[in-house]
């Protein structure tokens, strides 16, 4: 019987290869980032050195995972070694059902092992296994393949992995998963590499029973119609996220070359719709996803030196790429882009935390900041090649500059200068929104730093009227609090024009959970409190928080940003909710 | 007319597993969350973007399976395939053994999941991978 309350963590201690199954009553804090939250808090000291074997690893699942479509998304949760404080990220593949399946809530990695290992685990059992022959292996789409050949589950598992970058400890590198789908942000791959963990594995059979068996079929069905014949998932399946490429850039919101503009010239070319119609060759879903929205596009490259000898490579594209590694840095052709795509899944490097880094070596260098002692390749914007050669080398760090790069751009810019033009916030690599005072404060506060924290960019666009910064405020962390919820059902962010309240309510029903829509709101509230609580005791500093001078000097479609609108922002947000927890 | 379930078009298949959570929601009586009762399996080609390959019961005239089951619990069906007797089941794993195209699953209890054609699976492929047709 489906039990909401009871949560199955399964316990990991890399130090002395050992685990044990924990039970217990977690049902207030949902499940994905509601268990993960109090998981990190519990099992990990505050003040620990991210890259030690202090640091822990959440990862968690949902209630309606596998019970329901779209409840794919596994939430990490670490310290994070970018930004200093709480890192968390959100990856879908096979991860979230794999791990239901094989019967666990969360599961928490602690200690690291002295020598390479990666770690099954197949429902009860957890099997660790010497990674000495696969340490430095740089590609993660090879390691995917080497594991996937030795171990059992084909259909039924996740392989989690790191590449050369979460090896290297690059702050921004990712964990990787099947079909293309990453634990990007925030550095968990350096995590991994720091615990000498170069994959997980997890393999599940498990089944559960709903406590009503009509009412189950009946929600199940009647979500599959929404996501499958309403417009909810649309933009999300047909041109996919890249949909967003064209009209950003007429509205003058998509960043270009470092953010010198906002207008990139070249944005037709590498649009959705190109991309699209020239190199889309098939699209995949991540498991219990009806909506298919990866977009892999085929990339054809002849041998120079061989006639008639090509390779085909597949490689996935999404906004947030072409805008790093496109607009941010003056690429403008596909067959480039692609190249710098595949570069950066392939070491398992943040795209977005990349794109940024790189944008800023090229302005330093142009301003003297830097030299080409540092860079060692002449960096400019649109020389896709040197870019190639440059994320090569922020693998390879041959030298002190390629060193502090990997530890990102507020640590390259402390170091050499350029602060006014390092474009992260709270230490994370921006998103490509250039839209207004909500995207950059939505930034600013968001507790992960990231756009989809509370969608500031959309509340950008969408407001008919200028709002206070009050009101913005309130809007933002009510949508990051609403946020909290799908977060901890693990409904991917994408699905959440299908899971309204109204939804979540009725499908929880069969499962044997009763809450009100009032009540879920509340946990949402309760659960985004929390977070900021552990975010703070990490070392977050709010009144440190740097705000790159560059975005003021750029026009958004609104005009330009106003500083003092922005600290106004942040001050209530200190007063109002920042003080409080 | 007996019907069977087929793959229409396997270079559609996104890998999304929908038709593995619909095989376990089968039964109207009980049905499962997860995919351990599934009779149907997606696997990729080293990942599904370069394709898939759906292992699912080819309803063959002949059943191997039902061939070695010691407890007829596998019965021939009209159209091909088998019925599976559950209760009948021992868990002896023969079938599991006969079946040349590896369509029949253990499950976790013991028994097994296989592909009954019944269809349901079907509606709920989101990209016509799937057909249910008359044999
Ligand atoms: S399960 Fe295998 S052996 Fe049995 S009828 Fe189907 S394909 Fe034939
Ligand atoms: S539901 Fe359709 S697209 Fe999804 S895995 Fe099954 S056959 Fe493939």
């Amino acid at each position: 019987m489906y039990d909401f309350n009871l949560k199955r963590i399964l316990h990991i201690d890399l130090a002395n290869y050992s685990y044990f199954v924990e039970e217990r009553d977690m049902g207030e804090w949902i499940g994905g980032t509601g268990i993960a939250t109090r998981l990190l808090s519990e099992n990990m000291k505050k003040d620990v050195d991210p890259l030690s074997e202090g640091n822990v690893i959440v990862f968690a699942v949902g209630p309606f995972t596998p019970a329901y479509p779209f409840a794919s998304k596994t939430v990490a949760m670490f310290k994070s070694p970018l930004t200093g404080n709480l890192g968390e990220s959100h990856a879908g593949g096979r991860s979230a059902t794999a791990i239901a399946n094989a019967g666990y809530d969360a599961i928490v990695i602690k200690g690291a092992s002295s020598k390479p290992i990666y770690v099954v685990i197949e429902n009860e059992k957890v099997h660790f296994r010497d990674a000495r022959v696969l340490w430095g292996i740089e590609d993660s789409l090879i390691t995917g393949r080497i594991i996937a050949e030795r171990e059992i589950g084909r259909g039924l598992r996740t392989i989690m992995r790191i590449g050369g970058a979460g090896e290297k400890l690059i702050r921004f590198a990712g964990v990787m998963t099947e079909t293309y789908r990453h634990f990007g942000r925030t550095g968990l791959g350096a995590v991994f590499g720091s615990k000498k963990l170069k994959a997980l594995v997890v393999i599940g059979r498990g089944t559960k029973k709903p406590s009503d068996a009509k009412g189950y079929r009946e929600v199940y069905s009647k979500i599959f119609e929404i996501a499958t014949t309403s417009d909810a998932m649309k933009k999300y399946y047909l041109i996919g996220t890249p949909v967003n490429i064209a009209p950003l850039n007429e509205l003058r919101a998509l960043p270009t070359r470092n953010l010198e503009s906002a207008y990139f010239e070249k944005a037709e070319e590498i649009s959705g719709e190109k991309f699209a119609e020239f190199n889309l060759a098939r699209r995949i879903a991540c498991n219990h996803c009806p909506t298919a929205c990866i977009h892999i596009a085929a990339l054809r490259i002849p041998y120079e030196d061989e006639p008639y000898f090509h390779k085909t490579i597949m490689i996935s594209y999404d906004y947030e790429l072409i805008y790093s590694l496109g607009s941010m840095l003056g690429v403008g052709d596909r067959d480039s882009l692609l190249k710098l795509m595949h570069r950066v899944e392939l070491y398992g490097m943040d795209a977005m935390s990349t794109g940024v880094c790189l944008a800023w070596a090229t302005e330093a260098l142009k301003k003297g900041l830097i030299s080409k002692n540092d860079t060692l390749i002449p960096l400019e914007f649109g020389n896709a090649e040197a870019y190639v050669k440059a994320i090569d080398n922020l693998y390879l760090q041959p030298n002190e500059f390629y060193k502090t790069l990997a530890q990102g751009v507020e640590m390259a810019a402390r170091k050499y200068g350029g602060e006014e033009f390092a474009l992260a916030f709270g230490g994370n690599e921006m998103p490509g929104y250039h839209t207004g005072h909500g995207g950059y404060i939505g930034y600013l506060i968001g507790l992960r730093h990231s756009h989809l924290d509370n969608a500031g960019y959309s509340i950008d666009q969408k407001a008919k009227e200028e709002l206070t910064p009050e009101e913005l405020v309130d809007k933002l962390v009510e949508e990051e609090s609403w946020r909290q919820i799908l977060s901890s059902l693990v409904v991917c962010f994408f699905a959440r024009g299908v899971y309204t309240p109204e939804i979540v309510v009725e499908a929880f029903k069969p499962l044997g959970i009763e809450m009100s829509e009032d009540e879920l709101k509340e946990t949402g509230r309760k659960i985004y409190s929390e977070k900021l609580k552990l975010k703070k005791e990490l070392g977050f500093d709010l009144s440190k928080i740097r705000i790159p001078k560059r975005i003021f000097e750029v026009e958004t479609f609104k005009g330009k940003l106003d500083r003092k609108y922005i600290e106004n922002a942040l001050k209530y947000y200190e007063q109002r909710y920042y003080e409080i927890v | 007319m007996a019907k069977i379930l087929t793959i229409k078009d396997i270079e559609k298949c996104v890998g999304c597993a929908l038709c593995m959570y619909a095989c376990s929601r089968k039964s109207a009586k009980n049905p499962y969350i997860g995919y351990d009762h599934s009779g149907i399996l997606a696997i990729s080609l080293s990942g599904f973007e370069r394709g898939a390959t759906i292992i699912v019961c080819r309803a063959c005239l002949e059943p191997p399976c039902s061939q070695v089951c010691p407890t007829n619990a596998l019965v021939p069906r009209k159209g091909g395939g088998v019925v599976y007797k559950e209760k009948l089941c021992i868990g002896c794993n023969n079938c599991i053994e006969a079946c040349t195209i590896g369509a029949i699953f253990k499950r976790q209890d013991g028994k097994v999941a296989l592909c009954i054609h019944c269809g349901y699976c079907v509606d709920f492929c989101p990209h016509d991978v799937l057909e249910y047709k008359e044999v």
